[in-house]
C-alpha cells in the first residue's frame, strides 16, 4: 500500500471517502484507477494534478503524491 | 500650456499612491494601453472598477446583458436602482466617476464566434470575464487570430481560477478538454458564485492584466492559479 493525498475540488468533493484527503491505496493504482474506485463520474473531471504539475489519467500514482482533481469552471 | 501643467499635476495626484509600485514611466504605459473586457458580470464588474484605478487609459467594455436581482449578491457594479439597466452602459458609467481620463467604449452586445474578432482585435490585453465555456474556446480562436494575450478568470461557489493565454498556446484546450468544448457545461450552475470569489479572481485577472501590458513579473503562462477558499488551497498547477 502507499500514502497518497487527494484534493477533490468543487462538486467532486463529495466524493471524498469521510472527507479524509489522506487515502491509504495499492501499488500500481493509476488516477483511473483511483477514480473508479471512488466512483467519480469521469466526465465530470476535466483536468487533473499531480505534485502540481497536470497528468492524465493513465498516471501511475507513487507514495507520498498530491493529487488534485478539478471539474469544468466556467462562471463569470 | 496652462492645460497642460495642470493636466500634468492631476495625473501625479492621481497616481501618486501607484508608486513607487509602478514606476512613473510604467503608469504612463498603462495609460497608453488599451484593454478589452468580455463579460461584464461577477468577474468583469470588478476587473473595471480595478484596472480604472491604476490607470489603464483605455477601456472597451462588452456585454449585452442587463442586471437583475439576481446579480447583487456579487456583482459589484449592480445595485437596485439600475436593475434593468444593460451592464455596459453602467460599467462605463462608474468608470467615467472613478477616472474620467479613461477613454471608454461601451458596447451592449453579446459576441460570438462570427463577431468576436472585430471586437477584440484593436486590444493590447483581452480580458476574458465570459460565463460560457464555448464562448471562450471561440475567444481564444479570435485572440490568436488577432495575436492578442486573454487573461482569463473563471469561478463556481467559492473556487476561483486564473490563467494567461497568448497566441498559439493550447489554452483552454488543457483546462477543459478539446473533445469537450462545446455543451460543456461548468459546475457554477450548481453552485452559484460568491462575491468575494468573484473579486478575488478579477483581482488576480487584474494583476496578470498589468503585468502583461508592463511585461514585468511572473506571469500565469500554462498554468492554472486555482483559489480554493474553504480550505485556502492556491496552487498554480503547471499545464504543460
Amino acid at each position: 500500500m502507499i500514502k497518497i493525498t487527494l484534493k477533490l475540488f468543487v462538486t467532486l468533493s463529495k466524493y471524498l471517502p469521510q472527507g479524509n484527503e489522506a487515502l491509504e491505496i495499492s501499488e500500481q493504482t493509476t488516477v483511473e484507477d483511483l477514480m473508479a474506485d471512488l466512483g467519480i463520474p469521469g466526465d465530470l473531471v476535466k483536468l487533473i494534478f499531480v505534485n502540481g504539475k497536470r497528468e492524465n489519467r493513465d498516471c501511475l500514482l507513487r507514495q507520498g503524491d498530491r493529487v488534485g482533481l478539478f471539474p469544468p469552471v466556467g462562471g463569470g | 500650456m496652462e492645460k497642460k501643467l495642470k493636466n500634468r499635476e492631476q495625473f501625479n495626484q492621481r497616481y501618486a499612491r501607484n508608486l513607487n509600485t509602478i514606476s512613473r514611466q510604467e503608469q504612463e504605459r498603462l495609460g497608453a494601453s488599451r484593454v478589452t473586457i468580455i463579460g461584464l458580470g461577477g468577474l468583469g464588474g470588478g476587473v473595471c472598477e480595478m484596472l480604472a484605478r491604476v490607470g489603464v487609459g483605455q477601456l472597451t467594455l462588452i456585454d449585452g446583458d442587463r442586471f437583475d436581482v439576481s446579480n447583487l449578491n456579487r456583482q459589484i457594479l449592480s445595485q437596485e436602482d439600475l436593475i434593468g439597466v444593460p451592464k455596459a452602459i453602467a460599467a462605463k458609467q462608474r468608470v467615467t466617476a472613478v477616472n474620467s481620463d479613461v477613454v471608454v467604449d461601451a458596447r451592449v452586445e453579446y459576441l460570438d464566434s462570427g463577431t468576436l474578432y472585430e471586437g477584440i482585435k484593436d486590444a493590447g490585453v483581452v480580458m476574458d470575464c465570459l460565463d460560457s465555456i464555448e464562448t471562450r474556446f471561440s475567444l481564444q480562436d479570435a485572440a490568436h487570430k488577432a495575436g492578442i494575450p486573454i487573461v482569463s478568470g473563471a469561478i463556481a461557489g467559492v473556487t476561483g481560477q486564473v490563467t494567461t493565454i497568448f497566441p498559439g498556446d493550447s489554452g483552454y484546450g488543457l483546462i477543459y478538454g478539446q473533445k469537450t468544448r462545446e455543451q460543456l457545461k461548468g459546475v457554477e450552475t450548481f453552485t452559484g458564485n460568491i462575491a468575494y470569489c468573484a473579486l478575488l479572481t478579477a483581482a488576480l485577472q487584474c494583476s496578470e492584466c498589468v503585468k502583461v501590458l508592463l511585461n514585468r513579473g511572473d506571469i500565469l503562462r500554462n498554468k492554472l492559479l486555482i483559489a480554493e477558499l474553504w480550505s485556502n488551497v492556491f496552487e498554480a498547477v503547471d499545464l504543460t
